[in-house]
């Protein structure tokens, strides 16, 4: 239970509007985007407008040692968002200013609240992209997304969010406000603080700003689609076009149970008989796309596989649409759709594509996997129905499994969707008794009373 | 048991949901009021909660459920298929069912359960408005004097003098006709826009087509079913069915977003457990159709000689282009006359904000939606914006108003009519000259 006087206080910050105390709507924040994991209510859901309402709400979590939970739009897959520990949930999405763009220095400032879309589309006019594309563009706020250091589809040629957050205003938990990094490219300045908030979950500190890179936009992009009939070749054809020096804006693969249930879905004109196809995206100046794409092609077709080039806007979209239907096709196919991100090294991809069927045959459970293929990413989705006890043990089972594998081949837990509660048991097998005393160690250090989204990552 | 009368029929669509929150880009209310109550998947979630029993039936969840425009931008964006405009109603269902209607709905939705009652009360509204109502300068629009229920700031247009069915004759035939159909008016066009009634008729018409007033008919009830009242909506249901399949028509048409949805789907979701209803319902729905579809899939456009000058802007109404699927019939009517410039506007089919009574008892967070609708539409830079649906048109033009702009609104038929009306004025200057 909180104490009495804190959600007064609360509304004396931000309002009445912006205080939610009703078990109704309390019920709306109890979970995020993941699947299988239990729902919490918090106490009190308060949304502020600004930077010193954030700094008060800080300090009376501090004050009254209440669980303060961060939460952007509430799309991650990781459990991160849910207040297992209760407390006050506080929402960011009103803080959603683009602050400025800066031409010259190609860089963005914005407030954590605002859409990774719409800061695409307010400077796609000036021909800049910011590159990280998560499945979630157009609902996840850059906050959200920052402290989850979240991936996307180009990541193979582009990096993933911590490539590109420059600066950051953060409010620690004691209530202090700290600022770290900044526009400038060239930066050794003390540890370094930027890398270590973004990915952090909302367990350090609240962002309240973020300075992020933007890139020219590439001028010039063509894609391709390579069939398989065997997995070995389609691993061939990743490492082939790598070899030969092409670094793919996207290098997507979708295994024999993602385009049977996609071509089931969305009747796209899938070879269902094909073991794996590739979806391949090259961009940059049209000189270089040009040469780009005639090294793809040359690469597939050595390795078996028969491609299918976009030549219009339209062909284009037609290949993607594939792609884009994947999870939807998979989540349609049964209740519960349990979607991870172990990810090996490239060259691992072929195995952990046998090992991902063992499991599946092991377990007798439907697994189709997709992902990005050039950054070995992959999503092993589990489908499958919460409801049935004795299948979601097998599940259990499957993916304690999946992590094992990815683990052994070199890999690691999580690519993009981060630890937060589904994968905290495995962490210890990855970062072993040392590692894990040094993330209990930063914790304790920057959140002393435990109170920053409590019992994810790690718990003190 | 039909979709709507239990919250438990639809557990399977609540299941479907897999919580990505990909509503929240297009939930017109999410957008202004970012709460996460507000959008589809906080609903869902909470519909569940209701379902499994660890939520009650309270005045707060009746004040979350009834923030929703029934625009269906959720379901056209889920991945998963889900129908969350479904979830909703079915839940306001199950809250009108325990908690009952509020009073004034109460009243408005037992005078429309009869028929004739509801004539007569609208025949009188539309003789004592003008206490309640006072005119806006030089147009044909009015503002609330009284708390009459409508927002002292908002512009409407007042009842017309006339409904639409005392107007007209009920057969409107022509010499050599192509089909026979029923017109089904809907409220807008009966009491307030009678001049695009006329125009329905006389586009019809033009095009060979004998047209039918049942006189008898009524309301299509579905602002009762949006507010969860689904009995009174399933005997508006009944009554309808029963004047439109009295004699046999090649077809049902409509002129509006939210009648051509009764038609088409709602009357079978209501009636689904009802044999004889159910089966009459489900033959109804299949030759029932807006003008603009009938026109261009069914019996072929009369491309029209007159020319039309104008650069107009076509907003979709949320029920006609989601609910139906209708949005490239109503372009290509307009694109059938000569001089017209149809220029897009952005996101033509995001909602307006209108939603029948929710504008009445959201104003302030309904005429947020519509200004976004308004900005829209202006940057297009029409002469004329074009539409579907009565709802829809009021709202716009209450928003045009708002924003300074005397640009008129007009329904898609309207203009259709006139390009045909021209082309007779030229063709008898011709006899004459």
């Amino acid at each position: 239970m909180l104490p009495g006087n804190i959600v007064n206080e609360l509304v004396q910050i931000v309002g009445k509007e912006n205080v939610l105390t009703e078990q109704e709507e309390l019920a709306a924040y109890a979970f995020d985007a993941t699947a299988d994991i239990p729902k919490v209510l918090p106490e009190v859901v308060v949304t502020p407008c600004n930077a010193e309402q954030v700094q008060q709400i800080v300090k009376i979590a501090d004050k009254y040692e209440a669980p303060l939970l961060t939460r952007g739009s509430g799309t991650n897959l990781s459990g991160g968002t849910v207040p297992i520990k209760k407390g006050i949930v506080m929402v960011m999405v009103k803080m959603n200013k683009i602050i400025e763009v800066d031409y010259n220095n190609l860089t963005a400032t914005v407030q954590p609240g605002v859409i990774i879309q719409d800061l695409n589309d307010a400077i796609a006019q000036y021909d800049l992209l910011y590159p990280p594309d998560p499945g979630t563009v157009a609902t996840a706020t850059m906050g959200g997304s920052v402290a989850e250091c979240s991936g996307g589809l180009r990541g193979l040629k582009y990096g993933v969010t911590k490539d590109y957050v420059m600066g950051l205003e953060v409010i620690l938990a004691n209530g202090k406000v700290m600022r770290c990094g900044g526009k400038t490219v060239k930066n050794v300045t003390a540890y370094d603080m930027v890398k270590l908030f973004v990915g952090s979950e909302g367990t350090l500190g609240v962002i309240t700003e973020i300075i992020v890179k933007l890139i020219p936009a590439p001028e010039a992009r063509k894609s391709a689609m390579a069939t398989f009939k065997s997995i070995d070749d389609a691993a061939s054809a990743i490492m082939g076009i790598i070899s030969n020096k092409v670094i793919p804006a996207t290098l997507e693969i979708m295994d024999n149970v993602t385009i049977k249930t996609v071509e089931n879905y969305a009747h796209v004109g899938l070879p269902t008989d094909a073991e794996a196809i590739l979806l391949i995206e090259v961009d940059g100046i049209p000189e270089v796309v040009e040469k780009e794409a005639q090294a793809v092609a040359r690469v597939c077709q050595e390795n078996n596989g028969s491609l299918k080039i976009a030549e219009t806007e339209q062909e284009r979209d037609d290949l993607w649409e594939a792609r884009r239907a994947a999870l939807p096709a998979l989540a349609q196919v049964s209740p519960t759709t349990v979607l991870e991100d172990a990810t090996v090294p490239r060259s691992k991809i072929p195995d952990m594509l046998k090992a991902l069927r063992g499991i599946a045959n092991k377990y007798q459970l439907p697994i189709g996997t997709f992902g990005h293929a050039g950054d070995g990413n992959l999503h092993p989705t589990i489908l499958t129905d919460e409801t049935n006890k004795e299948e979601m043990e097998r599940v259990h089972k499957a993916v304690d499994e999946i992590f094992e594998v990815a683990l052994k081949l070199g890999g690691t837990l999580s690519g993009e969707h981060g630890i937060g509660i589904a994968k905290q048991k495995y962490l210890e097998k990855e970062f072993g008794e040392a590692g894990i005393e040094a993330l209990e160690a930063v914790k304790k250090a920057l959140d002393p009373k435990n109170l920053l989204n409590p019992g994810k990552i790690v718990n003190v | 048991m039909a979709k709507y009368d239990n919250l438990g029929n639809i557990k399977a669509e609540i299941t479907k949901c897999m919580k990505c929150g990909n509503c929240q880009a297009v939930c017109p209310i999410y957008k202004e009021l970012f709460g996460e109550s507000g959008v589809a998947r906080g609903k869902i979630q909470i519909a569940k909660e209701l379902l499994e029993g660890r939520l009650e039936y309270t005045d707060k969840l009746k004040e979350i459920f009834e923030l929703c425009l029934t625009c269906k931008a959720c379901a056209a964006n889920c991945p998963c298929g889900v129908k969350p405009d479904e979830i909703i109603l079915a839940t306001r269902a199950a809250l009108v069912r325990k908690k009952g209607l509020p009073a004034l709905k109460r009243y408005i939705f037992g005078a429309l359960s009869k028929p004739k009652r509801f004539r007569m009360g609208m025949g009188m509204a539309a003789k004592f408005q003008a206490f309640g109502l006072k005119k806006v300068d030089k147009k044909e629009l009015v503002k609330a004097r009284l708390p009459i229920g409508i927002d002292k700031r908002r512009v409407v247009r007042p009842l017309a003098n006339k409904s639409l069915l005392t107007q007209m004759p009920e057969n409107n035939r022509v010499v050599q006709p192509r089909a026979k159909v029923a017109f089904f008016t809907g409220c807008m066009l009966n009491y307030i826009y009678t001049d695009a009634g006329h125009a329905v008729v006389q586009v019809l018409n033009a095009n060979d087509v004998d047209v039918i007033l049942p006189k008898k008919q009524h309301c299509c009830g579905i602002p009762v079913f949006i507010n969860g009242d689904m009995e009174t909506a399933k005997e508006i249901a009944r009554y309808n069915i029963d004047i439109f399949s009295a004699e046999k028509y090649d077809a049902i048409i409509t002129h509006c977003g939210t009648c051509i949805g009764a038609w088409a789907h709602h009357y079978q979701e209501l009636l689904a457990d009802d044999p004889e209803y159910g089966t009459k319902a489900k033959e109804l729905a299949e030759k029932s159709f807006d003008v603009s579809q009938y026109l261009i899939d069914h019996i072929g456009i009369k491309e029209p000689v007159g020319e039309m000058n104008y650069r107009v802007t076509y907003h979709d109404p949320c029920h006609m282009v989601r609910g139906v699927g209708i949005s490239d019939q109503p372009r290509q009517v307009v694109k059938s006359i000569p001089g017209i410039e149809l220029v897009e506007m952005k996101k033509p089919d995001r909602c307006c904000g209108m939603a029948g009574s929710f504008s009445l008892s959201h104003y302030n967070l309904s005429s947020r939606i519509r200004d976004k609708k308004i900005d829209d539409a202006l940057a297009a830079k029409p002469e004329l914006v074009l539409t579907s649906c009565g709802a829809c048109r009021m709202q716009l033009e209450d928003g045009l108003y708002q924003a300074g702009s005397d640009i008129p609104v007009k329904y898609v038929a309207e203009i259709l009519a006139e390009a045909y009306s021209s082309e007779r004025g030229a063709a008898i200057e011709r006899e004459i000259g």
